[in-house]
């Protein structure tokens, strides 16, 4: 019996912790009264955008970090006080998988083998065990250097059970690896639940990972917002989400009336039409939506977990912004032609082709979204775009000019908006503007016009004097695209600009995108987020240098189109091609 | 003995890690055997305290067989490179423009006056724009002077009447290479280097590479990450350490007259304390730049300057003085001085072997205290 009580206490439980990092002279609370449980044998997703407090978390329990206060209770066991006994019975992948990329794949298994106690007759059996899960098994003598994100992954997780353990965290394991790859992910998950009655804490950034758990704690900003199964969370915005579409208007405007009617709490683009989320659960007419007689077709659709999160955000207080008032301002057509043109453009590290011949074009004032996992060559493909990287081979033209010849013309067209936001960290805001502005040759009265534009469009006035390093992700976002914007430039790049920040500063974001859009400003920018990918007028999904598929989201999804899936999600769509494009890759990887 | 076992597993486990990784990764190896070579090098032949082929100019007034046989001298002394001058202004722009490091002057009265027990009779100009190889140079042409005047006076079967200007600021064998003291210095000051760095650097490496966090989460204990680290590159140091000696011993031609053994013994002794210094460092340091920063900083500029290898501790002021005790460079660099110069001086190698014991205790002991099996 009392194994019984035991086994039906929860795995974790955490009462009021709170853990804060000083550093640069200030304290920052990274986990502000954190209560939660994590019941046993079952899969808990510890959900939240970046800075929510995931990773400190996670590195509490596993006795990395020590709470300022509060306690944690790891299968028993006082985390504080008995370090060592939690650490030998949990297993844990840290956000780079902990790997020894100059070991192979099976002596990094060893060496955990070694570190975890296992006897060496147990070996055998265990491993193969681990490699029939993860599907390893032909490439033990690889090192682990060369294996891509979603193996590496695998072999992290192999790593960390390599004993069998009761308690699995995993941190932001689905990061940056491709949607097949996190597919699988999950199922090895799931086998291990179901098989060994493993407990499994995840944490992600991925809202929409949230409905493959079982139990969900979601936070935000070092405070725990809500727990329960996703079901609970989805329930409560039952009749509230409705796809609304129209015949005769463009999708971006149609998105703008949406977001400004007042029963609308959130308004997303998707597919053709528009998502909305009500702040009541009633069904709202064409004239509450402020449309015309007939024009708005409006159809009740299943909730998401992500909409409950932003009507949490909204009820907290976090009002939605007013939408941006058109500028007026119209970029001109300088040139003839499309504003890039990319023809079988390739590009070589060594014997690695980065980027293998893609060929792709871009309308003026077009939203291009370019998609793809790590490592599929969408980085390099920017950077050869902004004229960073010299192209091995093929053409490239930018705004009429041939960037082999005229990259500082064409440079002066364009404004680049880096991954990781390059901002000069120990600068105010107003420092940063100005410096950017400079880079692009404007002084003087130009220059001052441009950083009070910057300041008051990106409501970033208030915050002029603070040091940017310090501002929440969201408003260096805000800001790292203010810089980009300075010199007004036609074209925009934008590297994974949205990773990591909250759905509503995500929203934000692209707001802004589709005020620039509506200005003939053409954008090209590269997300792992298929949700986004979305808002863009056409996407060319990338896989290991080449391109995949091109076209509108529309197009490819209806491209995907099957018997079993009638409507496939653009994210089951990008799976699917990534699949067909498999086979020869297996062959590669066994050769 | 159940209960030691997985400890033993555990270690022998990071050892056979890190010896994959010593051998994948020529980073380690570039510290422990390149570096040392290439420093040693450097260092070996630039930081030189003789003077050799130094460009002189000779200007002889009144020729005579004595004047061609002193000037004769120093055409075959390989510490000189003599350039004749009819007259002194045009020697004296040749100095000007750093043509010549010196002048020598045989004045008309030169072959008169060698005997006459009357002033020296040569003049010596020098460039003391670098004091240091002036007086060097000063010393030589002194050295050369004396033995010609020595050989000349027994060939001439006359008594030497001591005419030479006794004058002399430095004392100066030319028989003792500056290289037999500085390279045994020098090698205490590169292993402070090279043991510093293999371990501040493969430490940080696992920081940066995440590596260190999956491994803290593992039942390895703190003691067995530290002996993981410190045994693999003991071992790698060791290597550096003999490669270093092979050099002094056979490129640099330094006589070894105490014994191998207790020099390697004493250098074992030195390397611990070294590669605690590394490990220290990494306690503070989580990145391969700051760490390597931190190396050259903390380890190796002290050691140069401190350790006595070429400025001596005994000319520095009292506070600089009691600074050099916390160097372990210093105790190695007596101990490497008189054991390849002056043989197996039992004194020197007990105070100072104590000495290289406490400091390597001490820095192990630090090392520690600071690792926590945590982030923070």
């Amino acid at each position: 019996m009392a194994y019984k009580a035991t086994s039906q206490a929860p795995a974790l439980m955490f009462s009021e912790v709170r853990k804060g990092f000083s550093g640069g002279g200030r304290k920052v609370t990274a986990l502000d009264g954190v209560s939660a449980s994590v019941k046993r044998g079952v899969v808990t997703g510890l959900i939240g955008p970046d800075a929510a407090g995931k990773t400190t978390l996670m590195r509490l329990v596993a006795g990395l970090l020590l709470p300022d206060e509060g306690e944690i209770t790891a299968l028993g066991l006082n985390v504080r006080r008995q370090p060592l006994e939690v650490q030998s019975s949990l297993g844990y992948m840290p956000q780079r998988f902990g790997l020894y990329e100059d070991l192979t794949v099976q002596e990094n298994l060893d060496l955990y083998a070694d570190l975890q106690d296992l006897a060496p007759r147990d070996r055998p059996e265990r491993y193969e065990q681990l490699m029939h899960l993860t599907g390893l098994a032909p490439f033990t003598g690889r090192l682990a250097g060369a294996l891509s994100g979603g193996m590496k992954q695998k072999l992290g997780l192999a790593c960390s059970l390599v004993r069998p353990k009761e308690l699995l965290l995993l941190d932001e394991p689905t990061v940056g690896v491709d949607p097949l790859s996190r597919r699988e992910l999950w199922e090895i998950v799931y086998n291990l639940v179901e098989e060994q009655g493993v407990t499994v804490l995840l944490s992600t950034a991925y809202l929409d990972e949230a409905e493959r758990c079982q139990e969900v704690i979601l936070m935000h900003q070092g405070k725990v917002l809500d727990q329960g199964k996703p079901q609970k969370f989805t329930d409560t915005m039952a009749g509230r989400s409705f796809l609304v579409t129209s015949p005769k208007m463009n999708k971006r405007h149609l998105q703008r009336m949406l977001g400004e009617a007042p029963p609308v709490l959130d308004a997303l683009i998707l597919g053709g039409g528009v998502r909305v989320v009500t702040k009541q659960a009633q069904e709202p007419t064409a004239a509450d939506l402020g449309g015309e007689g007939g024009d708005l077709s409006i159809k009740a659709v299943p909730p998401r977990f992500e909409d409950s999160f932003v009507a949490m955000l909204r009820e907290q207080g976090q009002e939605a912004a007013p939408p941006l008032q058109p500028s007026g301002r119209q970029c001109s057509e300088a040139w003839e032609g499309p504003v890039i043109e990319v023809k079988d453009l390739k590009r070589r590290f060594g014997d690695f082709m980065a980027v293998d011949g893609i060929s792709f074009v871009v309308e003026h004032g077009e939203v291009l979204g370019l998609l793809g996992a790590n490592g599929a060559g969408k980085s390099t493909t920017f950077r050869m775009l902004c004229g960073l990287l010299p192209p091995s081979e093929g053409q490239l033209q930018v705004a009429g000019h041939n960037l082999r010849k005229a990259a500082a013309q064409a440079r002066q067209r364009i404004g680049y908006m880096a991954q990781r936001f390059s901002l000069y960290a120990n600068l105010s805001v107003r420092e940063n503007l100005r410096f950017f502005a400079s880079v692009y040759g404007l002084g003087g009265q130009r220059r001052r016009e441009r950083v009070d534009w910057a300041l008051e469009e990106f409501e970033l006035a208030d915050l002029a004097g603070a040091t940017s390093g310090e501002l929440p992700l969201g408003y260096k976002q805000r800001l790292a695209l203010a810089t980009a914007l300075m010199h007004e430039p036609e074209i925009i790049f934008l590297d994974e600009p949205t990773s990591g920040v909250d759905p509503l500063a995500r929203r934000e974001f692209w707001r802004r995108i589709n005020a620039l859009a509506e200005e003939k400003v053409t954008v090209l920018v590269t997300t792992h987020f298929m949700e986004e990918a979305e808002y863009c007028d056409r996407v060319v999904i990338m896989d290991r240098g080449k391109v995949l598929a091109e076209g509108t989201p529309e197009e490819i999804k209806l491209a995907q189109k099957t018997g079993e899936n009638p409507s496939p999600t653009l994210e089951e769509a990008f799976i699917s091609l990534i699949e067909k494009n498999q086979p020869n890759l297996q062959k590669e990887q066994a050769a | 003995m159940s209960r030691g076992m997985p400890g033993w597993r555990r270690l022998r486990g990071l050892i056979r890690k890190e010896a994959l990784q010593i051998m994948r990764d020529p980073s380690s190896i570039a510290i422990a055997f390149v570096l040392p070579a290439i420093l040693l090098f450097i260092f070996g032949y630039g930081v030189s305290l003789d003077a050799k082929n130094v460009p002189i100019a000779l200007v002889v007034e009144e020729p005579s067989p004595a004047t061609a046989s002193l000037t004769g001298d120093f055409q075959n002394s390989h510490w000189f490179k003599p350039r004749h001058f009819s007259d002194i202004p045009s020697a004296q722009e040749a100095l000007r423009q750093r043509e010549v490091m010196g002048i020598l002057w045989l004045r008309s009265n030169f072959t008169r006056e060698l005997f006459s027990g009357g002033p020296a009779p040569i003049g010596l100009f020098l460039n003391g724009v670098d004091g240091n190889t002036a007086r060097i140079v000063a010393g030589y042409v002194q050295g050369v002077w004396g033995k010609w005047l020595a050989r000349y006076a027994q060939d001439q079967g006359r008594e030497l009447g001591l005419p030479v200007d006794i004058q002399q600021r430095i004392w100066f064998n030319p028989e003792v290479r500056s290289t037999n003291f500085l390279v045994p210095g020098l090698i205490a000051v590169v292993m402070t280097l090279i043991g510093a760095l293999l371990t501040a650097m493969v430490v940080a490496r696992e920081w940066e590479r995440g590596t260190m966090e999956a491994l803290l989460v593992t039942p390895v204990r703190v003691r067995e990450i530290l002996l993981g680290k410190l045994i693999p590159y003991f071992v790698l140091g060791m290597g550096g350490q003999i490669l270093s000696v092979a050099m002094a011993v056979w490129l640099f031609e330094v006589p070894l007259r105490g014994s191998l053994w207790v020099l390697m013994g004493v250098s074992a002794l030195f390397l611990v304390a070294a590669l605690g210094m590394g490990l220290l460092i990494s306690t503070v340091a989580h990145n391969q730049f700051v760490a390597g920063q931190l190396a050259i900083f903390t380890t190796f500029l002290p050691a140069f300057i401190l350790s006595g290898f070429i400025f001596d501790i005994g000319s520095m002021p009292g506070w600089v003085q009691a600074i050099t005790h916390i160097i372990a460079a210093r105790y190695f660099v007596e101990v490497l001085q008189s054991v390849f110069l002056a043989g197996d001086v039992w004194p020197v190698i007990w105070v100072n072997s104590v000495a290289l014991v406490i400091m390597a205790a001490l820095f192990m002991g630090l090392v520690r205290l600071r690792s926590r099996k945590r982030l923070e």
